[in-house]
């Protein structure tokens, strides 16, 4: 029983602690921004890695699955007769959850995953400690600027999903399945707000989601055990604690935002 | 090093170490695995704190610093990771360039003309296109040490310099490491247990081990030490007062599944 009660205050308390080392790791990045500003070369060189690089995977997965939601959306809506409110219907869907949502998913396992095990690796091969010796401070010379083009590719790539998601859904609706395109973009254009929805989905969401993502990717290389065990357990976390995060973090943000009470 | 103390873990490192490094000479610090020589360099480098006692490197005392000011010494000192610890995504070239690119704002062809005289110094001015991938591990430990020279520094702590090294590699490196250090004027700081070619090139031994300073002495000193764990160590006879094995229970006893868990 003691044994029992031990063994779950001693994870509350390593959790606990990881969670105050993660928050001290986010200010000292946060400070390290202001670095770019002298170097913003080695920003522009991770938008091209984290972000042109992401390009493939989130231009199809937008493709896909704006077209199920044109399937899916005929599908039920055509018993009604109300198959000219599916552009609202995967318009809405998209910009609002799926979006951020998958794009978020999507990063982690394909950006994300790579920080880790790219900073783990660089750890585990004494990179950051020589370059420390050469009095570089990683977090400004290699933390920082992996972080901010995070930051900035993730809602870039979420707006890039949302679109070719709305494209996707039109080819299936109104090329494939026959639904009128004009009825298609002018109920989408009545229904969609700019700032409820576009703003709330693809901006705040993405943006949250963005931090999170990246947040963890590097603190968990950073703090990895510097073994190839421990990298690959720390590419693992990565993966899960962000898609963890972004599921949760969406409920909460979506009452907030999308809220009834 | 005054009174220096230090735990890992349960571990006791150093119990009240005493050391004293002169200026412009090669001192060697030896001991069998596990004794926390590298625990020692990055002591004197700042990259820990002791828990007592004092480091100081040019009557400043290194763990009391900031984090500036000990950017600011490092950039006197270099050092040479066991494993070379180069940029695995930079040439040989950018590699020894990148201390002078991130510390100096000097024109490119100036840059060119130091790296070059870096390179030649260790002999590898033909291999400066090469990956370090593709080095052998001699020679990434030669561009290692090109670019730990390459601010000019006025101390250089080598760690575990000539571990895994060919005969002719170690040839190499041993002779580098002293002309290097006559040449430039340098304070060397060596790690080792290569007795042989430690003792070849140092001006001054200290023996270390369970955390406390065994003997030091001049190698001539060392080499006919009437201590018997010195003997032991000097001139590698494999059982004395270091025992081959590590502490256990008696060995019947382990055997017939005796001993208490």
């Amino acid at each position: 029983m003691t044994a029992w009660l031990t063994g779950i205050g001693g994870f509350v308390l390593h959790n606990l602690t990881r969670l105050g080392r993660a928050n001290l790791f986010l200010l000292r990045l946060l400070g390290a921004l202001r670095f770019l500003f002298r170097r913003p070369g080695l920003l522009i060189k991770q938008l091209y890695v984290v972000g042109v690089l992401s390009l493939p995977i989130i231009l199809v997965s937008g493709l896909f699955v704006g077209m199920v939601l044109g399937l899916q959306g005929y599908a039920n809506l055509v018993d009604f007769g109300a198959t000219s409110s599916l552009g609202t219907v995967v318009a809405l869907s998209l910009i609002r959850e799926m979006g951020p949502v998958l794009t978020a998913l999507l990063y982690a396992g394909r950006a994300g995953s790579a920080l880790t095990a790219e900073i783990g690796l660089m750890k585990a091969t004494e990179q950051l400690a020589s370059m420390q010796m050469m009095a570089v401070d990683p977090f400004e010379r290699v933390l920082a600027p992996r972080f901010l083009a995070g930051c900035l590719a993730v809602p870039i790539l979420t707006g890039i999903f949302t679109a070719v998601g709305i494209l996707g859904g039109y080819l299936v609706a109104v090329v494939q399945l026959g639904v009128d395109g004009g009825a298609f973009w002018a109920q989408m254009q009545a229904k969609v707000e700019l700032f409820a929805d576009v703003g709330n989905g693809v901006l705040i969401k993405s943006a949250v989601f963005g931090l999170l993502a990246n947040w963890v990717a590097l603190f968990e290389g950073y703090e990895a055990l510097p073994t190839a065990e421990g990298v690959s357990l720390a590419t693992t976390r990565t993966v899960v604690i962000t898609s963890l995060a972004v599921l949760g973090w969406d409920f909460l943000l979506t009452a907030l935002m999308f809220g009834v009470w | 090093m005054r009174d220096l103390s230090f735990h890992r873990g349960e571990r006791l490192i150093f119990d009240r170490v005493n050391l004293d490094i002169p200026q412009g000479k090669v001192t060697a610090i030896m001991g069998p695995s596990g004794t926390g020589k590298t625990t020692l360099l990055q002591l004197i480098s700042g990259q820990l704190r002791p828990e007592a006692g004092r480091v100081e490197v040019d009557g400043i005392c290194v763990h009391a610093l900031q984090r500036q000011e000990l950017y600011q010494l490092r950039q006197r000192m270099g050092m040479l990771f066991q494993s070379g610890a180069l940029f695995t995504d930079l040439s040989v070239f950018e590699n020894v360039a990148f201390p002078l690119r991130e510390h100096t704002r000097l024109p490119e062809t100036l840059i060119r003309t130091l790296v070059l005289m870096k390179l030649e110094a260790v002999g590898l001015r033909g291999a400066r296109d090469l990956m370090p991938a593709q080095l052998s591990g001699g020679m990434a430990r030669r561009v290692a040490l090109a670019r730990a020279i390459a601010l000019d520094p006025q101390m250089i702590l080598y760690d575990e310099p000539f571990a895994g090294q060919d005969p002719i590699s170690m040839a190499v490196l041993v002779k580098l490491i002293r002309t290097l250090n006559d040449a430039l004027g340098l304070t060397s700081i060596i790690v080792s247990h290569d007795v042989k070619e430690t003792a070849a090139i140092a001006d001054y031994l200290y023996l270390i081990s369970a955390g406390r300073v065994v003997e030091h002495g001049t190698p001539q000193e060392l080499d006919c030490s009437a201590s018997p764990w010195v003997d032991q160590f000097m001139h590698a006879h494999p059982d004395g007062p270091m025992s081959f094995h590590y502490p256990a229970p008696p060995y019947a006893a382990d055997l017939l599944g005796e001993t208490p868990a």
